[in-house]
């Protein structure tokens, strides 16, 4: 069994309806993960231990969206034995891509023949997690950037608030010196509506941002939706474009609507 | 004797799952591995969506093997739409397929699989114990994360593939450093096999029907026939022909089963005894010198399969960037026409099957898409019926403990396996 040290903070990270890719991010920080390992307890952490420490926990991170009765119980169970409760990621944040069922699409998968659907439990919606609990601090992304999550846990472990930019891809961009690919060359890119994080890299690669990271704060989503109309980008276009990882997000929802 | 042995959660799986074994009269009546994680639908919401969001949009089914659902999607776009994608694109394709294999089977390894080797609960407890060891492990999942980085973006989620190719190509002088690197995880990569061919593993020997891609001249990735050690030997676009998928009260992922003989396995143990002949010599060589035969059929040793798989893709990364020039364009252009696709490709945990209907437009008006872990649920119950009762008597943890470390064995991917199902409305 793991030896207790008490004065290290408990920290869990709990699944709600997701790809694993946001909590993957955590074994991905390879030059970093034994020392956080030290410095905390990793109290609950299915996907990499066995070892299951019951709560309360210090800090729990959390992953996914909620998309049954059952995890809509269980995410209030969570926030109860947690301190501090982070989501991490688009899905945890926005209700994620399995969120496109909220779009009035219900009728039409039930008419796809399913053979048994008695044996299914499934909402209607995939909704945030902030739509059912209290949340302390919202990482974004599909996935997340393994880089800010570091950062967040330092800015725990020392009690500050952790330092994570709310601009737009847009700026990143300008730091980074990558040219503009909307004006240089037309491409239809959310960058200017899309909470940065990732660091710019799509047009690094010479293609638009699809917003995987989400709507900025008080994003001007009509204004970029007149420029891509400019572009020659259809309605439906549009609306395809906006409503990805990141569709249930109230500005990308919203604008998407109008097309 | 009744009991009933329960895993409420299974752990160092992706996703989420548990394990139910009933024992009556110390025979086993009952096994099921529930897949509880909930369905996400994503064969639902592709239609209607244009073909070339396929590669980012499935991609999201899985976090731990993304490369594998953009290479199968546009692959199986490539082929509506009567596209050959060549050279050096190829090659690249390739390549980024490598750096998943490396990471993700080095996550297998180090971080879900050996524990159970060692007794211990986790890698960080293992640490402790091997120090050398998982600095290592953590180094040689990096070279991989780099390759996926460099190519594609980042690791998870890559944004640079796309239906024809590439939205940019490295350079030459990119791929440097990382050829650097990869010579230390290829020395790096034969340690483990060396390492992990002397834990030790119990007595198992299964009969399975393994089912691969062949392909002529390569160890697959991408390309070949669908071909087992029982007689198959088909193009990939016969897949639905001779494999059925079921429903099954237990688990929310669906079953599924060869027509004519029923259970079967893939993965690496699958790829490495119909494949043995393709892999590189260095790759053989270890395999050899651990022991391996040119089939393996105990699925505890898959963690010594995986670890030559580590190495091939190694020396194949390493052979591809030393033959590598940057192609003229970074894709070549694809138009769409109202046809049916058909892709399959080698994703770390075995075949990887994809298929779309598209309209003159290039929407989507159909897709199906058979993971890994979904063909291998049946093979997983059968195994714990034949693995449980030599072991009857153990005392319930260590039971408990062993069968987790059989299912293990799959590396199974829980999210993958439920991406598909229809929805049912709870008010
Ligand atoms: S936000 Fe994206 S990467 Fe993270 S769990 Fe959801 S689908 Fe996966
Ligand atoms: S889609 Fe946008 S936010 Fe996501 S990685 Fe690309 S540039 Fe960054």
């Amino acid at each position: 069994m793991r030896a207790r040290t008490p004065k290290r903070p408990k920290l869990a990270v709990w699944k709600f309806a997701s790809c694993d890719g946001c909590q993957l991010s955590l074994l991905d920080c390879e030059d970093e993960l034994l020392a956080i390992a030290g410095k905390v307890e990793i109290a609950n952490f299915l996907e990499a231990s066995r070892a299951v420490v019951k709560g309360p926990y210090d800090l729990s991170l959390v992953e996914g969206s909620i998309t049954t009765p059952h995890d809509a119980q269980r995410i209030t169970q969570v926030r109860k034995a947690s301190k501090f409760l982070v989501t991490i990621g688009a899905c945890a944040t926005a209700g994620g891509i399995q969120a496109l069922r909220n779009f009035g699409h219900v009728r039409e998968f039930l008419s796809v023949v399913y053979a048994k659907p008695e044996y299914i439990e499934t909402l209607a919606t995939s909704t945030a997690i902030a739509e059912h609990v209290k949340v302390d601090f919202e990482l974004r992304g599909c996935p997340i950037n393994k880089q800010q999550l570091v950062e967040v846990l330092s800015a725990f472990l020392k009690g500050r608030k952790p330092n994570v930019s709310s601009a737009s891809v847009c700026i990143e961009c300008k730091r980074r010196g990558t040219v503009c690919v909307m004006v240089a060359q037309g491409i239809p890119c959310l960058g200017p509506v899309t909470h940065a994080g990732c660091g710019a890299i799509c047009p690094a690669y010479h293609r638009g941002c699809y917003g995987c990271f989400g709507p900025k704060e008080a994003a001007n989503t009509a204004s970029l939706s007149r420029q891509l109309t400019v572009l020659g980008v259809s309605e439906e276009q549009r609306q395809r474009l906006y409503r990805t990882f990141n569709a249930n997000a109230e500005p990308f929802r919203t604008e998407s609507a109008h097309a | 004797m009744h009991k009933t042995i329960s895993v409420g959660a299974l752990a160092r799986v992706e996703g989420e799952g548990a394990l139910l074994i009933k024992i009556k009269d110390r025979a086993v009546t009952d096994v099921q591995l529930k897949i509880y994680e909930p369905p996400r639908f994503f064969e639902a919401f592709l239609r209607g969506r244009d073909f070339t969001e396929a590669p980012d949009i499935t991609a999201r089914i899985c976090g731990i093997c993304p490369i594998a659902y953009q290479m199968s999607a546009t692959h199986a776009m490539e082929d509506a739409c009567g596209v050959t994608v060549d050279g050096q694109l190829r090659a690249l394709r390739r390549l980024i397929y490598c750096g998943e294999w490396i990471e993700s089977h080095a996550l297998h390894i180090f971080f879900l699989h050996a524990p159970d080797f060692l007794g211990c609960e986790d890698a960080i407890q293992m640490a402790k114990a091997h120090p050398q060891i998982v600095e290592r492990a953590l180094r040689l999942k990096k070279a991989g994360n780099a390759i996926m980085s460099l190519i594609g973006g980042r690791e998870i989620h890559p944004i640079n593939v796309r239906v024809g190719g590439f939205y940019r190509v490295p350079t030459q002088a990119e791929l440097g450093p990382l050829a650097e690197e990869l010579k230390w995880a290829r020395d790096a990569a034969r340690e483990t096999v060396a390492w992990v061919a002397k834990l030790s593993f119990p007595e198992f020997s299964q009969p399975y029907e393994y089912v691969a891609l062949r392909h002529p001249d390569e160890y697959p990735f991408n390309e070949g026939r669908l071909v087992s050690n029982k007689g198959l030997d088909i193009a990939v676009s016969d897949f639905e022909q001779h494999v059925v998928e079921e429903q099954v009260p237990h688990s929310n992922a669906l079953h599924a089963k060869l027509q004519a003989r029923g259970s079967y396995h893939v993965g690496p143990m699958a790829r490495y005894s119909l494949n043995f002949d393709k892999l590189s010599p260095i790759a053989q060589e270890a395999a050899r010198s651990a022991g391996l035969g040119l089939t393996c059929n105990n699925p505890f040793q898959s963690i010594i399969v995986r670890a030559v798989e580590v190495l091939y893709a190694c020396d194949e990364a390493l052979r591809i960037i030393d033959a590598y020039e940057p192609p003229p364009k970074p894709f070549v252009p694809v138009e769409p026409r109202a046809a049916t696709g058909f892709g399959c490709s080698e994703a770390p945990r075995g075949i990887l099957y994809h298929r779309y209907q598209l309209d003159a437009e290039g929407h989507i008006v159909e897709a199906k898409i058979v993971p890994p872990t979904s063909q291998n649920q049946r093979m997983i119950e059968e195994d714990l019926r034949t693995f449980i009762p030599p072991r009857i008597d153990l005392p319930d943890d260590q039971l408990q403990w062993q069968c987790e470390q059989a299912i293990r064995n799959y590396d199974p991917c829980i999210s993958c396996a439920t991406h598909f199902l229809k929805l049912t409305v709870e008010r």
